[in-house]
């Protein structure tokens, strides 16, 4: 099992006192597969990719990657797990402005220390990113853009991706086109895939999905 | 409308008080520093009205000789019994005690209405006052300096300029040492008619015209312009930061501007708006500013009283009097200078269509045409400063030629260090190391105004202490030559400095006078002296250019030597013909360097000048003996004459007085410079403060690919130090061009005299090092609070876009 959640419970400080945001959450995901996290807004969705990724910790609860678990790692540790073992696509893209389309590729594999630069030729010719490498993010468009960030998760070969509504600011045909690309990559690295999204209609495109509400696991 | 609009406007502030504080603070700190310079100005010059207004001189005309030279007391009688109706005046300097005063004789029955400055004739005043001993009228102060010496009885007198006392003209005349002189006297402005022309009763004098600015006036307008130019430059340093968080405001309020328009706002109430709340800071901020602005001054005036008192003769009290006209100028310099930083942002909103993008304009972004123009700007103004150096002349040419160089220096450095940055990203090897020169590239917009601020202050502090350290060097060469004597020895009376003469010449080498008289020289002020024919002229004097045998024509009275600077301000050189006072004519045969002193110098033979001012004052003597006998021989002359301590002086003493005066003169401007480096320092740190909120979206995805935060914090405190250096390196070029102007162009213009340059490496070093750490402080907070971060704060980026 490549990764496994074990009775996860989060808090967030409010003004009013904690707000319980996971619930005792217990998930798994094996090697090579993909699955969909649903849920309405406030749901936790992204709180559990976040705890994932090693961005935040749990308040309670054990989350195994790759065997280890990585709560209670210190800041290095979870900063080289998201360098080597995980890779993020973020909805809004967050590519490095101050980079060209190329560098922005290579950055996280080089950051990993897994340069490959024919991979990342394949990655570019398969992204329809060929021709615009020499280019800076702001003159891409927005479906670009996200095939940019996705590339640069996959150039590094994380274990496991995952996504935060990636396709979630485009349009309804250039995400479908952006999503069969990831899929279509993930599956070729072999990564595991976690992919946060509203819709029922992307979440059942992949191998299984699991619905959040209220910061439970329906 | 009107006030829900200031409402929403305002709630910016309210959200970010840092922000705020550092707007505030910025106009504040260069009003304090503009107004303090202004409050210093203004003091002087109110002082040397007051002096130039003494006896009605701004406003009755006199007679005078043109030669500067006193007039027999005859010729006030003559003028007397030709029907003009005139009064004498004698004036003088003299010591009492340690204190040195200037002595003011007047003729209280002669004296016209217009020119009484103390009613001394009031109550039974007039008898005490033209018997002796005669009393001495003097301001507050300077009746204060005179309460442990022995002097005629004293009066305090209100009106009368510092370091003056006015007394009766028989008087003056007793304690000036000048029987049946005067230096010049009074016409009454309405005259009896049926006079004789003047020209025919006293033929060898001339009228002077009433004037609103004396001597002191004209001579110290340099130093005055320096302290302006120095002020300035802190102003336009503090407004840097104003223009930043202006124009950052602006552009973080584009959102709240577009949205205020679209529900109804007119763009001109908008603008209106904008304006009235500059307006409320800049009254804030000024009235802080000048008021700190009073406390800088009321701390540096002490020193530059000193400074115009040791390098002018100029009396300025020490103390701070509060002008309205000064603290109101200083208001108002905010109110402009903020709407002057503002002016581009309120252009660009009067501009902005309703529907342009309401994200934040990124800086990061900003066009590289627009950055090319800053370029072509900057070469404009530097071929400008180019010019003005090859063709330009006076003092005004040369303080333009200093605006223009640091302008376009300013305007250069983002195209510099972008280039500088573009090979550093070259260079780089790794992902990190090229993120890291990229993003610094990227950030330079953001800072550059900050890091201009930096370069304007940076280069001030080398040039300025290039210049000074430069002047120290060749200013303690010259005491070494000037001061050659080991004893200086002033007497008190002319028999007892006879006495003193030959009880000298069996103890010592040789005993050389100093006798000197005061006049004009090609209408200048100037002190012509006599030196004897003697190797201690021969082999020290700092001669720059002379004719052949020099010294034996100087012996032989066939010419004079002028000092630097009078031959530059008149254009004199060697064979030129001068006029000394008293009609006689001397051809120059040599010119020598004579730092420190603003008026004109001669020297003559001392047979020469005994010759022509047989009335010289005989007093001071310097002594040449063998260096380990000097204090024994010191300690004698005291013991025998009983001269008090200050009439027997060391050359040592004299160059430890001399370098006081030295190091005072040059304390003001180094305060201002490091005030101007802190102003400097605040705006980098004002910006990396409000650029740190900013660059959390850029900074958390790198986060999220796997950096930790202490690394990302230690990468923005590099980055702010790489700049810092680089800022540094930039300001060496234009702090030594800077240097350059101030000795070849500003000194000359100003002093009289140019001085060689000297390269400082080690002060450049330390300049340095303090700029790293001014840049290091000023990135440790915004470094510290991203180390310190909460991951939640960093995932608020990514949630935030949602």
């Amino acid at each position: 099992m490549l990764l496994r959640l074990h009775r996860i419970d989060k808090f967030y400080p409010t003004g009013e006192g904690p707000l319980h945001v996971l619930h005792g959450i217990d998930l798994s995901l094996e090697a090579g597969k993909s699955l969909a996290l649903t849920g309405e807004s406030g749901s936790g969705k992204s709180t559990l990719l976040h705890l994932v990724a090693g961005l935040d910790s749990p308040d309670a609860g054990e989350i195994h990657l790759g065997g280890t678990n990585i709560v209670g790692l210190n800041d290095t540790a979870l900063a080289a797990l998201r360098r080597r073992t995980v890779g993020l696509v973020f909805q809004q893209f967050n590519l490095i402005p101050s980079l060209n389309v190329a560098a922005n590729l290579a950055f996280q594999a080089r950051l990993a220390g897994r340069p490959d630069p024919v991979w990342l030729k394949v990655l570019a010719e398969r992204l329809g990113l060929a021709k615009v490498l020499t280019r800076y993010p702001e003159q891409l468009s927005t479906g670009q853009q996200q095939r940019v960030a996705i590339g640069r998760t996959l150039a590094a070969r994380p274990r496991l991706v995952l996504a935060d509504e990636p396709t979630g600011n485009l349009d309804e045909a250039t995400g479908d086109a952006v999503l069969d690309l990831m899929l279509s990559l993930v599956a070729e690295t072999g990564a595991a895939l976690l992919m946060v999204t509203h819709s029922n209609r992307l979440a059942n495109r992949l191998n299984a999905r699991v619905h959040l509400h209220a910061g439970r696991l329906a | 409308m009107v006030w829900t609009g200031l409402t929403a406007l305002l709630s910016h502030w309210r959200r970010r008080p840092v922000q705020l504080a550092m707007l505030l603070l910025g106009l504040s700190l260069a009003t304090a520093l503009w107004s303090a310079i202004q409050a210093i100005n203004g003091e002087a010059r109110a002082s040397y009205d007051r002096a130039a207004a003494i006896l009605g001189q701004d406003r009755i005309a006199q007679l005078v000789r043109e030669d500067g030279a006193r007039i027999d007391q005859q010729v006030f009688v003559r003028l007397r019994r030709a029907g003009w109706l005139v009064s004498p005046v004698i004036e003088g300097e003299m010591r009492f005690g340690d204190v040195r005063l200037r002595v003011l004789g007047i003729d209280p029955l002669t004296l016209p209405p217009q020119a009484q400055q103390v009613d001394v004739a009031a109550g039974d005043e007039l008898l005490p006052f033209i018997t002796a001993p005669g009393v001495l009228y003097a301001a507050p102060e300077t009746a204060a300096r005179l309460t442990e010496q022995a002097t005629p009885p004293v009066r305090v007198a209100e009106g009368l300029p510092p370091g003056t006392v006015l007394t009766d003209i028989g008087q003056a005349q007793v304690l000036l040492g000048a029987k049946d002189k005067i230096s010049r006297l009074l016409l009454w402005p309405d005259q009896p008619i049926g006079r004789p022309p003047l020209k025919v009763t006293v033929p060898g004098l001339t009228v002077r015209e009433p004037s609103e600015t004396g001597d002191l006036a004209r001579l110290t307008d340099s130093f005055h312009l320096n302290l302006t130019a120095f002020g300035f430059l802190a102003f336009a340093v503090g407004l840097f930061i104003v223009h930043s968080a202006i124009g950052l405001a602006f552009e973080q309020r584009r959102q709240v501007f577009r949205t205020l328009r679209a529900l109804g706002l007119p763009t001109r109430v908008l603008v209106l708006l904008l304006i009235a709340e500059l307006l409320i800071f800049a009254l804030l901020a000024g009235l802080v500013g000048v008021a700190l602005g009073y406390v800088v001054a009321s701390a540096l005036l002490p020193d530059v009283a000193a400074t115009l008192r040791g390098l002018y003769g100029a009396d300025v009290p020490g103390t701070l009097s509060i002008r309205p006209a000064v603290w109101a100028a200083g208001l108002a310099i905010a109110v402009i200078g903020t709407l002057v930083a503002a002016a581009q942002s309120l252009w660009r909103l009067w501009h902005l269509p309703l529907l342009a993008p309401a994200q934040p304009r990124a800086w990061a972004r900003a066009s590289e045409r627009a950055l090319r123009a800053q370029g072509v700007t900057a070469m404009v103004l530097l071929l400008a400063a180019a010019g003005i150096a090859q063709f330009g002349s006076g003092l005004e040419a040369g303080f333009a030629l200093l605006a223009v160089l640091l302008l376009g220096a300013a305007l250069a450095l983002p195209l510099v260090l972008t280039g500088i940055l573009h090979l550093g990203d070259r260079l780089a090897r790794g992902p990190l190391a090229e993120w890291f020169w990229a993003d610094t590239r990227q950030q330079l917009p953001g800072l550059s105004l900050a890091l201009m601020a930096l370069l304007l202050a940076l280069a001030a502090n080398v040039g300025v202490s290039t210049m000074v350290s430069s002047f120290r060097l060749t200013f303690i060469g010259w005491l070494d030559q000037r001061l050659a004597s080991e004893l200086y020895v002033t007497a008190r009376t002319e028999a007892e400095a006879t006495a003193i003469h030959d009880w000298l010449v069996q103890r010592s080498d040789a005993v050389l006078p100093i006798w000197s008289i005061e006049g004009r020289v090609a209408g200048q002020p100037a002190a012509i002296y006599g030196v004897a024919d003697h190797a201690t002229y021969r082999d020290n004097w700092p001669i720059l250019s002379a004719v052949p045998e020099v010294w034996d024509r100087i012996a032989k009275g066939e010419g004079a030597l002028i000092n630097e600077q009078l031959a530059r301000r008149q254009g004199l050189g060697l064979g030129d013909q001068i006029t000394l006072p008293g009609g006689w004519r001397a051809s120059i045969v040599g010119v020598y360097a004579d730092y420190g002193n603003p008026i004109g110098q001669v020297i003559i033979g001392i047979d020469t000048l005994v010759r022509h001012y047989p009335d010289v004052s005989r007093l001071r003597y310097a002594i040449r003996i063998a260096p380990g006998k000097a204090e024994a021989l010191a300690r004698g002359l005291r013991a025998e004459f009983g001269l008090p301590a200050q009439n027997v002086i060391d050359q040592a003493g004299i160059k430890v007085f001399s370098l006081e005066v030295f190091e005072r003169t040059f304390n003001v401007t180094a305060a201002l410079n490091v005030l101007t480096l802190g102003v400097a320092g605040l705006a980098m740190f004002a910006s990396l403060m409000t650029l740190s909120g900013m660059r959390l979206p850029q900074l958390a995805p790198v986060w999220a690919m796997g950096l930790t935060r202490r690394h990302l914090a230690w990468l923005e405190l590099s980055r702010g130090l790489l700049l810092a250096a680089l800022t540094m390196l930039a300001a060496v070029p234009v702090g030594i061009a800077l240097a350059f102007v101030l000795l070849a162009v500003v000194n000359v213009e100003a002093f009289g005299w140019r001085l060689p340059m000297y390269l400082f490496p080690g002060d450049w070093a330390r300049l340095a090092a303090l700029a790293l750490l001014a840049a290091g402080l000023a990135a440790v907070v915004p470094a510290w609070r991203l180390a310190r971060l909460s991951p939640s704060d960093l995932l608020k980026v990514f949630a935030h876009e949602r």
